[in-house]
């Protein structure tokens, strides 16, 4: 199935729970509100032209930071005058960020109609949580723990939400944007 | 006068190398009746739970993963996974440092393939930025992935092998594969962690002695391979440890989120360089093995037959290099690539784009998503650009990730022994389970 159609199918049946939708290199993308998401995802599983059977991905972007990159400003002060090429217009644009600070992105798959289909649900600072996905797909329990665990965002009915890849008496989360790339804290060994 | 006789009649001696055919036995199976494991009813300890902690500095974990094993005799109750051990921060590394400066960081992830890792990465890099890469570095690229499958998959059949108590196994593995480190030495200037692709193509082209001698190691290499299966296909102890170990079904698989040899094993014909191809796998000729009932000793059958499509591959892909020698092996586009050296120097422009792609390279706005086929499984790159040098996302998709979570499901109810062979057919390295 071509993005356009499957962005047309998802949309057609939860016209409420999508928010936006779009293609960008030839990906699907469909913005979903956290509370319609089970019900795509179960949707997605379980409708037959799609039959996204494989949860392939799952991970967050934390969007606080975007366009905030700071400019080398090597040509600043230099006053060398450099036309820089990449002013070559993109002839296919992102439409942007979802809006809110953080966004977990899902990424779906068929192996037997061979389509891929990109997920993102915007979630708020104030509110990180989403529901989870472990009933339908197992496969979801380490991702999602790896999400809690690098963006501090809740899954709801995760069976055993906690750090997988940082240690438990780890301070906070440190794929946020505001966790210091070079802060260091005390090493506390496993208990067991 | 010297006589050079004996030596001209000793070579002669050893010419006659008729191909053996490979003698394999063939056992008796029944498909999907798993072998049910009986307790002593009467052992006075039965019943009593022994939490034992394998890892994380065990040898046979394969890096530093560390599993709790709740024992009952030698029977696993439960099992607990923690990975994290060597957890080095990779993805916020690569937000500090910028898109260009990760490549040699991908090689530390799945550091027994790093030529995929590199590839995958800039197919990731590619497609965000909306850019094809020419047709003879494609070609290179196939044939650094295929030699990176088979060393990969060799490291599997010799650290599987000696696990199990085949020891012989891991030194013939070990020599092949340090055949291919050579070859990759002389062809990258690296043994290991190579960093050899680039966005938009590979660093340099192929020697042409060097596309001889991988060549002749091509030629040499089916016949290891079928050593290899002398030594361990029809052998009972290997068959024994493996078969009706460790079944994983294809509904399993899509559950768990399992790709690559172990839902091959399992009996789908999913391979993603035939289903959806990329790099033009589309044009090469190869077939792909599947299994039966996904234990693990069908995922040890498909992963050797891999072994012996990766090589079909290699030499399509030589093929092909002959024909287009002399094309461009990177892309000619200064938003994203470095200029040749030589125009550096000689002209200004060149200078100057040279200068904005290290210190300021930036990606368009976006976010996308590739994956490919690796030899654990499908390894994808997620990339999101805010149009700035620093990147704002780069996850991976580690393949070993969704293998090592599979471990409790398998190990329950079996013996501690089976532990191994369920933990070497799974496939994993902990340096891209934890990134």
């Amino acid at each position: 199935m071509n993005p356009q159609d499957l962005i047309e199918s998802v949309t057609s049946r939860f016209p409420d729970a999508v928010s936006s939708s779009h293609v960008f290199r030839a990906d699907a993308t469909v913005v979903v509100t956290p509370e319609g998401l089970l019900a795509v995802a179960r949707f997605l599983k379980e409708d037959p032209e799609l039959a996204l059977n494989f949860l392939m991905d799952l991970s967050a972007v934390d969007y606080s930071a975007f366009g905030q990159g700071h400019a080398r400003g090597l040509f600043a002060s230099s006053g060398v005058a450099v036309a820089p090429s990449f002013l070559i217009p993109d002839l296919d644009p992102w439409p942007g960020p979802p809006g809110e600070r953080f966004a977990v992105v899902y990424h779906f798959f068929s192996g037997t109609q061979r389509h891929r289909l990109r997920l993102v649900v915007p979630v708020p600072e104030t509110r990180a949580a989403v529901e989870s996905l472990t009933p339908l797909w197992p496969a979801a329990n380490w991702l999602e723990r790896e999400v809690w665990d690098m963006f501090g965002i809740r899954f709801e009915g995760h069976p055993d939400l906690k750090r997988i890849l940082m240690y438990d008496g780890f301070e906070g989360h440190p794929l946020r944007k505001d966790y210091p790339v070079a802060k260091r804290q005390p090493l506390i060994g496993p208990q067991n | 006068m010297t006589d050079t006789r004996p030596f001209e009649t000793q070579s002669a001696e050893t010419q006659p190398a008729e191909a053996r055919p490979v003698e394999t036995q063939v056992f008796e199976y029944t498909p999907g009746a798993p072998t049910e494991l009986e307790l002593d009813a009467d052992d006075p300890l039965h019943g009593e739970i022994l939490k034992l902690n394998m890892g994380p500095q065990h040898p046979a974990t394969h890096g530093v993963l560390r599993l709790k094993i709740e024992l009952d005799g030698e029977t696993i109750r439960d099992c607990y996974p923690d990975v994290g051990y060597l957890h080095r921060g990779k993805e916020k590394t690569c937000e500090s440092l910028g898109w260009r400066k990760f490549f040699p960081h991908t090689d530390r992830m799945d550091y027994v393939q790093p030529l995929m890792n590199n590839c995958a990465y800039a197919m990731a890099l590619e497609n965000l930025a909306g850019v094809e890469v020419p047709g003879r570095a494609q070609e290179l690229r196939v044939l650094l992935m295929e030699l990176s499958r088979i060393m990969a998959h060799l490291i599997y059949l010799g650290t599987t092998a000696i696990d199990l108590g085949a020891v012989t196994m891991f030194f013939f593995t070990f020599t092949e594969r340090e055949k291919i480190y050579t070859l990759l030495d002389a062809y990258t200037g690296h043994r290991m962690n190579n960093t050899y692709v680039r966005l938009g193509g590979v660093y340099a082209d192929v020697d042409e002695d060097v596309a001889r001698e991988i060549r002749a190691w091509i030629d040499t290499f089916p016949a290891k391979i079928d050593e290899f299966e002398q030594m361990l296909t029809g052998n009972r102890i290997w068959y024994d440890r493996n078969k009706d170990v460790g079944i994983l079904t294809t509904e399993e698989c899509q559950a768990w989120s399992l790709t690559g040899p172990i839902l091959r094993a399992s009996g789908s014909e999913w391979d993603q360089r035939k289903a959806l191809p990329y790099s033009g796998y589309e044009e090469y000729e190869f077939d792909v093995p599947v299994g039966t009932i996904g234990d693990s000793y069908d995922r040890y059958l498909v992963r050797i037959e891999e072994m012996r499509q990766s090589v079909n591959i290699c030499r399509q892909a030589l093929d092909r290099l002959g024909k287009s020698r002399g094309g461009d092996y990177l892309l000619e586009d200064r938003r994203y690539v470095l200029p040749p050296k030589q125009r550096v120097h000689e002209s200004m422009e060149e200078l100057i784009f040279q200068f904005k792609v290290v210190t300021d390279m930036r990606l368009p706005k976006g976010e996308a998503y590739t994956g490919i086929e690796s030899s654990k499984g499908e390894l994808g790159f997620f990339v999101a650009s805010d149009g700035t040098s620093e990147p704002l996302r780069c996850h991976v998709r580690a393949p070993g990730l969704m293998n090592v979570q599979v471990i409790p499901l398998l190990a329950k109810g079996r013996l501690l022994s089976d532990m191994m062979a369920i933990i070497g057919s799974l496939d994993f390295v902990m340096g891209e389970v934890d990134r």
